[in-house]
């Protein structure tokens, strides 16, 4: 086969086409989001909060409200419920987070189980981008675009928040407000790439890209730039793996964007373990050249 | 840099002497069962450098917190420029230098964009950077002597290198009221010397200044006057009086003279 109808032969099928839109889409605005969540040190937040965010998707489909309005309300609820046990006990933030998203993840599995029209739901789990459909698709493109656009308008404020919280309260901005909005934008991505690689996966792409991009520069602009650019590809090439080998489609995605990640992590020229090596050596050789 | 002398000394020297730039009165915070600051009671007036002298846990940090607001006091009341913190926020003349190890060094950002920072409360709702924006970075980098180092990543600077960043932030925002938490802990004496100069400058300029810091040999040659903190203030006077053994040995609680206070 050329390597062309390599590339095109997927792409006469309309699913494929849904899956291709879906997964980039999905691909993209969790990777911008995730440079602040790798920075803020709100990697296991993001994990919380795209878990607890199922339940309020559940209710939402049973009283057939939009999915993203049961998204934010459990976000919230889930950030709310860790902030609570950890002011309010001795137990510490990660113990809070485990027990708060997981309890609330596990509503969301009961709840499920006793709504009719099990397959549907089933495939926020694990996600189901092969069947996504039209008006799933319309949705990702709308929820995406929304929070894409107020991530970016609004970037600067979220670095500074991300980098000096209090300047920000010095200079007349509410770091809470900040603060809450990234959360709320979190639960919005997470309905986003729900459609994409499901509730278990989403949190590969809210971390991976953001922490791969960090290897690679030290400007946050940069970051913005490279993390969504990486992350595209990754469901891009994960996506045509899974149709050759006909395997799962979000686990192949997720497990690109591992394998670049790991790639990075060796041979990043600034912070790479192996990278900074080649790179001392390559300038001992030119040095010694001269 | 005339520009961020003017806007200092406009904002400074507008107000009447008589109202002091910082007022802290009977002010009390408590964190759960722990009592950081008892009935803390001072005014700074503006145009002064004061050093804030105390041991750790003697609620430093706190005062500093309670006074941008970042913490709301149980009791008592903090007024900036005879109006409230809130107000003085949004004014944007309140500048903070955070103390070394509130920040993250390693963050993947340029020692302009710091500054930039500073600029933010004066910019529209995306903070995109004007020309005028972009002046006062560039003088404000000029001024603590930073400008060919302004495109390296913050973490990238020497220790003394670092405060001055900060403190070109506050200047970038025309801050009067500069408040700088142990801004020479891990710096070399001529970088201390070198930011010592500058924060006397924008003192002389008008600008109010509130530094903690443990160098009390240092501490004549910087302040103009003293706070000597022991969850409340236990005196407020010339650094030379605050430095007497019997005064430190009281905020220190332990025998000066033998030079075990630091």
């Amino acid at each position: 086969m050329n390597p062309l109808d390599f590339l095109l032969e997927p792409l006469g099928y309309d699913f494929m086409l849904r899956a291709l839109a879906t997964s980039v889409m999905a691909a993209i605005v969790c990777a911008v989001l995730s440079c602040w969540l790798v920075l803020i040190g709100w990697s296991l937040m993001g994990d919380a909060v795209s878990h607890a965010v199922l339940p309020g998707v559940v209710l939402a489909y049973v009283v057939g409200a939009p999915f993203a309005l049961g998204a934010i309300i459990f976000g919230f609820l889930a950030v709310g419920l860790i902030g609570v046990i950890r002011n309010t006990s001795r137990i510490k933030e990660d113990a809070a987070i485990g027990i708060v998203f997981t309890t609330l993840f596990a509503l969301g599995l009961v709840l499920i189980s006793v709504t009719p029209s099990q397959t549907d739901l089933n495939h926020i789990i694990f996600g189901n981008l092969l069947g996504v459909s039209w008006a799933d698709l319309m949705q990702v493109i709308i929820l995406g675009a929304i929070t894409l656009g107020v991530l970016l308008v609004k970037r600067r404020d979220f670095t500074l928040y991300a980098f000096d919280a209090t300047h920000a309260h010095a200079i007349g901005l509410n770091p809470k407000v900040l603060g809450a909005a990234l959360l709320g934008l979190l639960a919005l991505t997470a309905v986003v790439a729900l459609q994409a690689v499901g509730v278990v996966l989403v949190v590969a792409l809210l971390i991976i890209p953001g922490a791969t991009a960090y290897l690679l520069t030290d400007r946050f602009s940069r970051m913005l730039v490279i993390a969504p650019v990486m992350s595209a590809l990754a469901a891009v090439t994960g996506l045509y793996l899974s149709y050759y080998l006909d395997t799962a489609s979000g686990g192949m995605i997720v497990l690109v964007e591992g394998c670049v990640f790991a790639l990075v992590y060796l041979f990043s020229p600034s912070q790479g373990v192996i990278g900074k090596r080649l790179g001392a050596q390559k300038r001992r050789r030119m040095l010694a050249a001269q | 840099m005339s520009g961020v002398r003017d806007s200092l000394s406009q904002r400074g020297g507008g107000a009447a002497a008589s109202v002091p730039a910082i007022s802290v009165q009977n002010v009390s915070v408590n964190y759960g069962e722990v009592r950081a600051l008892e009935n803390v009671s001072f005014t700074l007036a503006e145009g002064r450098v004061c050093g804030l002298i105390g041991m750790n846990g003697s609620g430093k940090s706190t005062l500093f917190k309670a006074i941008t607001g970042m913490l709301r006091p149980d009791h008592g009341t903090v007024t900036i420029n005879s109006g409230t913190p809130a107000l003085a926020r949004k004014a944007g003349v309140v500048g903070y230098v955070p103390q070394s190890e509130e920040v993250d060094w390693a963050f993947p950002i340029s020692v302009r964009d710091v500054v930039m920072m500073g600029r933010y409360g004066h910019m529209g709702f995306s903070r995109r950077p004007k020309a005028a924006d972009r002046a006062a970075v560039d003088e404000a980098l000029e001024r603590v002597e930073l400008t060919a180092l302004a495109d390296r990543q913050i973490g990238q600077l020497s220790g003394g290198q670092k405060k001055r960043a900060f403190v070109a932030r506050g200047i970038a925002q025309g801050a009067t009221i500069l408040l700088l938490d142990e801004p020479f802990a891990g710096v070399d004496k001529r970088s201390e010397a070198t930011i010592t100069t500058l924060l006397r400058e924008l003192a002389a300029e008008g600008a109010t200044v509130l530094v903690s810091t443990h160098d009390l040999n240092a501490l004549p040659r910087l302040a103009d006057e003293a706070i000597l903190l022991m969850r409340t203030v236990l005196l407020q006077s010339t650094p030379a009086e605050v430095l007497k053994p019997v005064n430190l040995a009281r905020a220190f609680g332990l025998d000066v003279s033998a030079g075990g206070f630091e």
